[in-house]
């Protein structure tokens, strides 16, 4: 188990007595962060928890005007204005960025994946593929060749 | 640990999953669909114990994101230079950033962040040892960014192959924020080094400080831990503490060696047969008393980070009643 936070620092870094690591004893209080550690220490004991647990915002980023909104990943925050905000400060930090969506994450229906057969082609669907159709090939030209396709009906 | 974990490297199955079977043969899909490299969604039927293990290691990730932000946002007044506090702020930014990613990938798996934090603040979930050791200079700082993580990404990278879709999705979006805070590390390592005698004694003084602690990082050895068979077995940690350890002194000490700082172990060497790096054990009775709360600032970090939390506490409350005359109105 970790010691009692509120414990005085100097006896607890040496657990059991022993004189442990003993080029950490330096002083630290040159600065806020250290000043506030006195105020830590006195205000410890009283601490109670209380965080709210808000609903989840799923976000999307585009990153260059006019292409699509990609997920990025997920917030929490009580309302879209904050959700925005949030969504801002974790997902477009760096990086292109030119609009968000957030959206409540309960808003967002999915197929199962237990059914992802549904997706799965039984049957040739190469007729729905560009690469499923060969245009003219010489092989289906008779006696005449393109070109010479070509300039006769153009005269 | 528990006895099904100890059972989880035989050929028997650990009892608290075939328990939890809701129809036959589920442990036995699961364990296919992880075989060919599939990952798990939070939807996905788990057993108990992945849950359980895999809630474990990412609530230890998030914790070590967000106990790691303290130790450098300390130093924030004190950057030398207004480009260098930039950085800074925006490194301690990226952590808390990645601690929120890694809390939520968590959450995915059915425990409510505010329940990780209050575990947090009182002590009773851990984070990376590391952060309860001191910055005392300015050097640390450089150490950190180049050798924490370094060590860290090295971590991640193979984190991020697991089987757990959040929790590699997470990882992927922080590897590729993590590479800037390791570059800015290694410019400040490289700047001190070649700098002023003062500096450079300044640096390696830092780097000895800090070698034992990353030897400590990747967690004790394999014959140790008792983590490791499940975790493999279900692509949780796709590599042993042993084996990360490994990676990094192969990336790692290249460079330090070029820079011609000096390694505090002069048993370090290369090993041609094992093809691996024989060195030192550390001291693995340190790294249980840090752990346990023994170590040099484990009280003080998490004072403060019990005190941010508490002064933070108005902000979220005024948020949450933002709304309320709005949709009163």
């Amino acid at each position: 188990m970790y010691g009692d936070p509120t414990a005085d620092f100097e006896s607890d870094s040496k657990p059991d007595g022993q004189d442990a690591m003993p080029h950490y004893s330096r002083e630290w209080n040159f600065d806020p962060y250290h000043q506030a550690m006195a105020f830590a220490r006195r205000r410890a004991p009283d601490h109670a928890s209380a965080d709210t647990e808000w609903r989840v915002w799923e976000v999307f980023q585009q990153a260059k005007r006019g292409e699509h909104h990609a997920h990025v990943g997920s917030i929490h925050a009580p309302d879209a204005e904050v959700a925005l905000v949030l969504a801002k400060e974790n997902f477009a930090r760096r990086g292109a960025c030119v609009n968000l969506w957030v959206t409540p994450a309960d808003a967002i229906h999915a197929t199962d994946y237990e059914d992802a057969d549904v997706f799965i082609h039984t049957t040739d669907k190469l007729y729905r593929e560009p690469a499923g159709f060969q245009g003219l090939r010489s092989s289906r030209i008779q006696g005449s060749s393109r070109t010479t396709e070509a300039k006769g009906t153009s005269t | 640990m528990s006895s099904s974990e100890n059972s989880a490297g035989g050929t028997t199955t650990p009892r608290l999953v075939a328990e939890e079977e809701t129809s036959p043969g589920q442990l036995a899909a699961f364990e296919e669909r992880i075989a060919r490299g599939e990952k798990i969604e939070p939807g996905d039927w788990m057993p108990a114990l992945y849950r359980k293990q895999l809630i474990r290691l990412i609530q230890q990730h998030a914790n070590s994101e967000l106990m790691g932000a303290l130790p450098e946002g300390q130093w924030i007044p004190y950057a030398p230079g207004f480009r260098r506090k930039m950085a800074l702020i925006a490194k301690v930014q990226d952590e808390v950033g990645h601690a929120q990613l890694l809390y939520r990938a968590a959450e995915t798996l059915g425990k409510p962040r505010h329940e990780m934090m209050t575990e947090l603040v009182n002590g009773e979930s851990k984070y990376s040892n590391v952060f309860n050791y001191p910055c005392e200079t300015w050097a640390d700082i450089a150490m950190v960014g180049w050798l924490i993580d370094g060590a860290a990404i090295v971590n991640q990278t193979i984190m991020q192959t697991g089987s757990y879709g959040p929790y590699s999705r997470a990882l992927q979006r922080i590897t590729y924020e993590e590479a800037f805070h390791l570059k800015q590390g290694y410019d400040l390592v490289v700047t001190l080094h070649t700098g002023t005698p003062a500096q450079r004694a300044m640096c390696q003084e830092a780097f000895s400080r800090w070698w034992w602690p990353l030897m400590m990082f990747f967690g004790p050895p394999d014959r140790a831990s008792v983590h490791t068979d499940i975790l493999q077995r279900w692509a949780l940690k796709p590599k042993t503490n042993d084996e990360q350890r490994q990676i990094f002194l192969r990336k790692f000490v290249p460079k330090i060696q070029e820079l011609g700082l000096e390694i505090p172990d002069e048993d370090l060497r290369w090993d041609e047969d094992s093809g691996t790096w024989h060195f030192t054990q550390p001291d693995w009775d340190e790294f249980k008393r840090v752990i346990r709360g023994g170590g040099p600032l484990n009280a003080e970090r998490l004072a403060l980070r019990r005190l941010l939390y508490e002064q933070g506490s108005w902000l979220r409350t005024a948020l949450e009643q933002a709304e309320q005359p709005r949709a009163a109105a």
